[in-house]
C-alpha cells in the first residue's frame, strides 16, 4: 500500500507563490477530494505531486522518495496523473490514446507487450469505453472524450491516481459514472487524488476532502466536517444547505454569503 | 466516418519499394543511356571506362544523396509537426535550413568554395550547428514549443539576412547569380565526397531523431501528461534540436536549399497511418527519399535550355499538393 507525503509545500509560478506550505499525508484505498474556490491552489497542488516542476520549498514523497528527485520514467510508473482540460492533438483513436498510458512501461523502439495490451484492455473496460476504441477521439462527444482520458491514465496501473477536475463538461450522469469509477479504484486499494468543483460529489463520493484557499490547507477530513457553513462561507463566500441524504452528506449551495 | 484500419508494415514495405525503383531509375536518367548489359557488366567490375565513371561516379552519388536528403527532409518534418503539434512544421520553421545556407553563402561570397570543394558543405554544417546556439540559449529551458518557434524564427531571418546581405554586396552579378543559383538547389555534379560528408550527418542525425519516438506520442496529450508518462521535455528538445541541425545541415550542405519536401511528406503520409507522430517517422524518411528522387528525376526530364533547379520543382509541386491537402481537411473537420 502505497504512502503519500506532502511536507511543509510551497510552490511558485513565475514570481507568484501560490501555495504556501501545505501538509497532508495520504493513504491508499481512500478516494481523496481537494476542494477551493477557483484560484486557491487545487491545481497547482495535484502538479506538484505529480512531480511537474515548480516546488520552491518543502516536498512530496511517494513511499518515501520525494517526487521532484525521482527519475521521470520510474515516477510515471508509480503516479498516474490526468491534467485538467482535454487536450489532444492529433485525431487518434481512442485504444491508441488509452495504449499511451502503457508509455513508462517501454523501452526505447519496442512495441506493446501482451502485458500492456492486457493494462489496454482493462482500462477500457472500466471507463467503459470498449465500443469506441476504433474512434477518433476528436469526434467524440466531451463525455466520452472526458472517459477515454481517464482511461488513459488508468491503463499507467500505477499504484498512485491524481486527476484534475475530472467532471469538468460532464453532465450528472456521466459525473456519477466517474465518481463510481474513482471510487472504485480506491476501494481496490490504490491512492486516489481527484481535484474536485462540485461540492454535492465531493460530500456523496469522497472518504476524505483537503480544502484550500489562497494556497493555505484550510480544513483536512471526512466531508461532514469540512463541508461546514462556516467554511463555505469563508472559503467560497457561499451560504449552503447541508444535510444528509440515503446516509450520505449533501450540500446544496443556496446564494452568497451576506446576500440573505 | 469509416477509416481503414492502418497497416505500417503495408505502408513500410510500399513506400521502401518505391524510393529503391525511384533510386534506380534515377540511376538511369541522364543523357547517356544505359542497356541492362551494361550495368551488369560495370557491376561486375568491368565495362567501357567512360560509362562506367558515368554510372558510378556522377549518377550513383547523385541518386544516393537524392534518397538520403529526401529522407532526412521528410524525417525532420515528420518529428518537428510531432514535436511543435503543429501540422505546419518543417526544418525551416527552426532556422536551421537557413543558418546552413548562410554558411554555404558565406563559402560562395569569399570564393573559398573555389578553393577547395568541400568548403562549401562543411561551411553549411558549421552554419547549421551556430545556428542551433542562439535556439539553446533562447529557448534551451522553457517548455513551450511557442518559445521555440521564436527564437527558430529570429535565428532564420537573421540568416536570411546574411544571405541577402552577401547577394547585396556581391561584387558582380555572376558572384550574386552563383548564390542564388546554389540557393535554388540542386543534386547536379555531387561526387563521391558528398556522400560521404553527407552520409554521416544524416546517419547521425536520423538516429537521434528516432530514438525513443514515443515521446512525440505522449506529446500529443500536452506537456503536463507527457513528463507524467516519463518524458524527460528538457532532454527531448535538446536532443531534437542538436539531430535537426545535424542531420538537416548535412543535407543542406549538399544539395542547397530544397523546401516543401518536408512539409509535404508528413502530410501525405499521416492519413495512411495511425496518425501519432512515433507512426509517421519511418514512413516519412522513404516517403522523403521517395519524393526527392522522383523530383531530381523530373528535373532531369523536364526539356529546359538550363537544368531546373530541384528547389523550384519541390515548390512547384508542393504548393498544389499543400492547397488540397488543406481545403479536404477543412472539410473533414
Amino acid at each position: 500500500m502505497v504512502t503519500l507525503a506532502i511536507e511543509a509545500l510551497r510552490v511558485s509560478l513565475g514570481k507568484a507563490e501560490i501555495l504556501h506550505g501545505i501538509d497532508a499525508t495520504i493513504g491508499a484505498g481512500a478516494l481523496v477530494g481537494v476542494i477551493g474556490p477557483n484560484g486557491a491552489g487545487k491545481s497547482t497542488l495535484a502538479r506538484a505531486i505529480a512531480g511537474l516542476p515548480g516546488t520552491a520549498a518543502g516536498r512530496v514523497t511517494i513511499d518515501g522518495d520525494d517526487v521532484a528527485q525521482l527519475p521521470r520514467a520510474s515516477l510515471a510508473r508509480r503516479i498516474a496523473y490526468l491534467p485538467q482540460g482535454q487536450t489532444v492533438h492529433w485525431p487518434l483513436s481512442v485504444e491508441r490514446i488509452v495504449s499511451l498510458g502503457r508509455l513508462p512501461h517501454l523501452a526505447p523502439f519496442s512495441g506493446v507487450s501482451t502485458a500492456d495490451r492486457a493494462a489496454i484492455e482493462r482500462a477500457m473496460a472500466r471507463a467503459d469505453i470498449v465500443a469506441l476504441r476504433d474512434r477518433p477521439v476528436t469526434e467524440l462527444s466531451g463525455g466520452e472524450r472526458a472517459r477515454v482520458l481517464i482511461a488513459r491514465a488508468l491503463a499507467v496501473e500505477a499504484p498512485a491516481l491524481v486527476v484534475d477536475e475530472p467532471l469538468a463538461a460532464l453532465d450528472p450522469g456521466h459525473q456519477l459514472q466517474v465518481m463510481d469509477l474513482l471510487r472504485g479504484e480506491a476501494a481496490a486499494g490504490k491512492l486516489v487524488i481527484a481535484v474536485l468543483h462540485d461540492l454535492a460529489m465531493a460530500a456523496r463520493f469522497c472518504d476524505r476532502l483537503i480544502l484550500i484557499h489562497h494556497g493555505r490547507l484550510i480544513a483536512d477530513g471526512p466531508p461532514a466536517a469540512v463541508l461546514t457553513a462556516d467554511f463555505l462561507s469563508d472559503c467560497y463566500n457561499i451560504r449552503a444547505w447541508t444535510g444528509t441524504i440515503e446516509g450520505q452528506p449533501v450540500v446544496l449551495p443556496l446564494s452568497l454569503s451576506g446576500s440573505a | 466516418m469509416i477509416r481503414t484500419s492502418p497497416r505500417p508494415f503495408l505502408l513500410i514495405a510500399a513506400l521502401a519499394i518505391a524510393a529503391l525503383l525511384l533510386g534506380i531509375a534515377s540511376l538511369l536518367t541522364g543523357p547517356t543511356r544505359f542497356g541492362s548489359g551494361e550495368i551488369a557488366h560495370i557491376l561486375a567490375g568491368g565495362g567501357d571506362p567512360v560509362l562506367r565513371a558515368v554510372l558510378l561516379e556522377l549518377r550513383l552519388p547523385r541518386a544516393l544523396l537524392g534518397l538520403l536528403v529526401g529522407g532526412m527532409l521528410g524525417l525532420g518534418g515528420a518529428v518537428l509537426q510531432g514535436y511543435l503539434r503543429n501540422p505546419l512544421a518543417e526544418p525551416s520553421v527552426l532556422g536551421t535550413s537557413n543558418a546552413a545556407a548562410l554558411g554555404a553563402v558565406i563559402a560562395l561570397y569569399f570564393g573559398l568554395s573555389q578553393a577547395h570543394p568541400l568548403a562549401l558543405p562543411l561551411l553549411a554544417i558549421a552554419g547549421a550547428l551556430i545556428g542551433l546556439a542562439p535556439l539553446l540559449l533562447l529557448a534551451g529551458r522553457a517548455e513551450s514549443p511557442l518559445s521555440l518557434i521564436l527564437a527558430g524564427i529570429a535565428v532564420g531571418t537573421l540568416a536570411g539576412a546574411g544571405i541577402s546581405l552577401a547577394l547585396n554586396l556581391a561584387p558582380n552579378p555572376f558572384a550574386a547569380m552563383e548564390i542564388m543559383s546554389w540557393l535554388m538547389g540542386s543534386l547536379e555534379d555531387r561526387s563521391f565526397d558528398h556522400v560521404r560528408l553527407a552520409l554521416p550527418c544524416i546517419i547521425v542525425g536520423a538516429a537521434m531523431l528516432l530514438w525513443k519516438a514515443h515521446a512525440l506520442d505522449a506529446l500529443s496529450l500536452g506537456e503536463d501528461a507527457a513528463q507524467t508518462l516519463g518524458v524527460d521535455l528538457g532532454r527531448l528538445r535538446l536532443r531534437l534540436l542538436i539531430g535537426i541541425a545535424i542531420g538537416v545541415g548535412g543535407a543542406v550542405a549538399v544539395s542547397g536549399a530544397v523546401g516543401f519536401v518536408g512539409l509535404i511528406v508528413p502530410h501525405l503520409l499521416r492519413p495512411l497511418t495511425d496518425r501519432s507522430p512515433s507512426a509517421l517517422l519511418l514512413p516519412s524518411v522513404l516517403g522523403g527519399a521517395a519524393l526527392l528522387s522522383a523530383a531530381d528525376i523530373a528535373v532531369r526530364l523536364i526539356p529546359t535550355d538550363i537544368e531546373l533547379r530541384l528547389g523550384v520543382l519541390t515548390a512547384l509541386l508542393g504548393v498544389p499538393v499543400f492547397l488540397y491537402h488543406l481545403a479536404r481537411e477543412r472539410r473533414l473537420w
